[in-house]
């Protein structure tokens, strides 16, 4: 029996959403030891995961280019003030291919956080960086444990949720 | 409408392929270029909008035209 | 409006396949935007001009309402405009609103267009569905639209018209849209558009001619007969490339065939240029080509010598091609106050139409018997349009 175009295109449709509804939730339980990383910042001094063991870690993956990156940079910079004293840090690792633009942006809309800079996108890799933002938090013993994909308003709750949570460890 | 039915048909296979093996092979972080505002299809809806009306209103043809995609690939 | 009569059916679908692409892939929404156009378009005896106000806003990060609102004014007398002695003077107002929604990967969009003037009313609501997939590399995109539309006639004149409603057009329109990111540089799509049309398709200001060796001219002007069906197929390959200077170059084809024999080819070039953060430049050219309809004829050897009869250009065997240059200067780079970003954008071009089976019989139609052009030997038609368009974006 022909199918019908429309038909097709209705199990066509289903398909594609079925198979590009990415099974990938926004949010998980991530685990194993976390990558070690050396970078340097804006002005050449170098940083990295190791100066911050004994601390909860969290590390967040941006872009100048990144829309949903820019949204929740205030929110990031106002949680590392207020857990900072309580032995948590927050690593910005931007992941632009060049410095000016990153510099520029900093200087109109400063942070407090520490950025490290990713050029070459090695770390990015070491991550599976998979989603434009990430955020990855890692514990006191340095382990990941949680990674969030991407970023859309109230996210910044669960992150909060976590960092208690592992901070109370 | 056999064209059409090819053309569904085609795109299935290649979003069931997706699925498979291969992996993304142009990372997140790799966007840069594609969400630089010049990349996009029609930076000017209004104006785009327009111009196609000049050519659909004087030609035998019409449609196919409008494309989604690129962009930042965020979220 | 004589002018687009036969294919004021697409002014809504051309509408919405723009709306489509105000859809900008991936996830996010966007910015705000609010936008004051207007434009210019002289050529073949026409003065058109059009006027809009548009705005998009987003409500939460998920969702986004467009709103548009153009006005054409028409005024001139084109060659098509024969048995009428006084200047065609119409206005069209329109008036579009879409609502976007984002969940995760998938765009959701829904739109309603309503078209007025004095002799045609069309309504067309639209859906559309985006999936971005495979890490975002790919997207998939189906759409439908249906427009209504009602005809009419002004059987009076522009100053005291008088419209007798004829009958009415239904429209219906499927989309397949693919999209799919080739390099870091790279990304190309492929659309898929089959609309199909019903009822009154025919415009009714234009009339055929038929040899007539009894008229003073050698013919004789009749009544157009249309079949009252039509369905098309058009099939875009767009490709679009990222230069290392910063810039872009894109190239783009579409095949276009219908039930009325009217096969199409369109190819489009368009590179642009951008200079720091103030300015863009675009340049573009563009060729189209067409073989006519089937039942179309410049000259009928006698009155219904067909079933289905034809006259309009629109359908004859035409090619143009268009020159267009575009900048874009931000007046505003870095923002003022609420605003982001403030440019304002200059877009001329030039299009040529040539007609290589309709003749201009309105600038050429003495009688044989004055010594001018038999009938079917007046020259083929052909004429340049020059259209200028000026506005204004504010982004928030």
């Amino acid at each position: 029996m022909r199918t019908s175009p429309l038909k097709l295109l209705q199990r066509c449709a289903m398909a594609a959403i079925l198979s590009g509804a990415s099974l990938l939730a926004a949010a998980s339980d991530a685990s194993g030891p976390a990558p070690a990383f050396t970078l340097t910042d804006l002005s050449g001094q170098s940083g990295g995961l190791s100066q911050y063991k004994g601390q909860v870690v969290m590390v967040n993956f941006w872009a100048t280019w990144c829309g949903p990156c820019q949204q929740e940079m205030p929110l990031l910079d106002q949680m590392y003030k207020k857990y900072k004293p309580a032995g948590f840090t927050l690593i910005g690792v931007n992941v632009d291919k060049e410095a000016p633009p990153v510099k520029d942006l900093l200087a109109r809309k400063p942070v407090s956080f520490p950025v490290l800079l990713d050029p070459t996108n090695a770390v990015s890799k070491a991550y599976h960086l998979d989603e434009m933002p990430s955020s990855v938090i890692i514990d006191r013993k340095g382990n990941i444990r949680y990674l969030h994909r991407g970023y859309r308003p109230g996210d910044e709750n669960e992150y909060l949720d976590r960092i208690r949570q592992l901070i109370r460890e | 409408m056999r064209s059409m039915r090819a053309a569904y048909v085609l795109s299935g296979v290649l979003l069931l392929s997706a699925c498979g093996g291969i992996q993304p092979w142009v990372k997140p972080y790799e966007r840069d270029r594609l969400a630089d505002p010049i990349m996009v299809w029609d930076r000017d809806a209004t104006s785009t909008e327009y111009i196609d009306h000049v050519y659909e209103s004087r030609e035998g043809s019409r449609g196919g035209t409008g494309s989604a995609g690129g962009g930042c690939g965020c979220n | 409006m004589q002018m687009t009569r036969a294919h004021r059916l697409l002014v809504p679908l051309a509408v919405l396949a723009a709306l489509l692409a105000r859809t900008v892939g991936a996830d996010v929404l966007p910015d705000d935007r609010a936008d004051l156009f207007y434009s210019k378009y002289s050529g073949g005896g026409m003065d058109i001009t059009g006027e809009s106000v548009s705005a998009r806003k987003k409500f939460t990060e998920n969702f986004a309402l467009d709103y548009s609102y153009f006005v054409d004014k028409v005024s001139g007398a084109s060659v098509d405009v024969l048995s009428q002695a006084s200047v065609i003077k119409d206005e069209r107002k329109q008036n579009s609103v879409t609502a976007t929604f984002v969940h995760d990967k998938t765009t959701y969009t829904l739109s309603f267009s309503n078209s007025i003037e004095r002799d045609y009313v069309s309504n067309t609501p639209h859906a559309s569905l985006s999936q971005d997939m495979f890490g975002d590399l790919t997207t998939i995109t189906l759409g439908f639209g249906r427009t209504r539309d009602k005809v009419g006639e002004n059987d009076g004149t522009a100053f005291v018209p008088n419209v007798v409603w004829l009958g009415h057009a239904e429209s219906r329109s499927y989309e397949l849209g693919l999209s799919q990111i080739l390099t870091r540089n790279w990304i190309t799509s492929l659309e898929f558009n089959v609309i199909t049309d019903d009822g009154y398709l025919a415009n009714p200001y234009r009339s055929i001619r038929y040899l007539d060796p009894t008229a003073a001219k050698g013919y004789s002007l009749g009544s157009q007969i249309y079949p009252d069906t039509r369905t098309s197929t058009a099939v875009e390959l767009r490709t679009k490339y990222y230069l290392p200077y910063r810039a872009a170059a894109s190239l783009s084809y579409r095949y276009y065939r219908d039930t009325w024999a009217v096969v199409g080819n369109t190819f489009e070039f368009d590179y642009t240029q951008p200079i720091k953060n103030l300015w863009i430049l675009e340049g573009r050219f563009r060729y189209y080509q067409q073989t006519h309809a089937s039942f179309y004829s410049d000259l009928f050897p006698y009155v219904a010598a067909q079933n289905y009869e034809a006259r309009d250009k629109d359908l004859a065997a035409s090619n143009n091609y268009t020159i267009g240059a575009k900048a874009t200067y931000a007046f505003l780079p870095e923002g003022w106050k609420m605003f982001k970003r403030g440019t304002a954008t200059l877009d001329i071009s030039e299009i040529r139409f040539k007609y290589l089976d309709f003749r201009d019989i309105k600038d050429f139609n003495d009688t044989p018997a004055g010594g001018s052009y038999a009938p079917g030997d007046e020259p083929l038609y052909h004429f340049n349009a020059i259209i200028y368009q000026v506005y204004m974006s504010m982004f928030f």
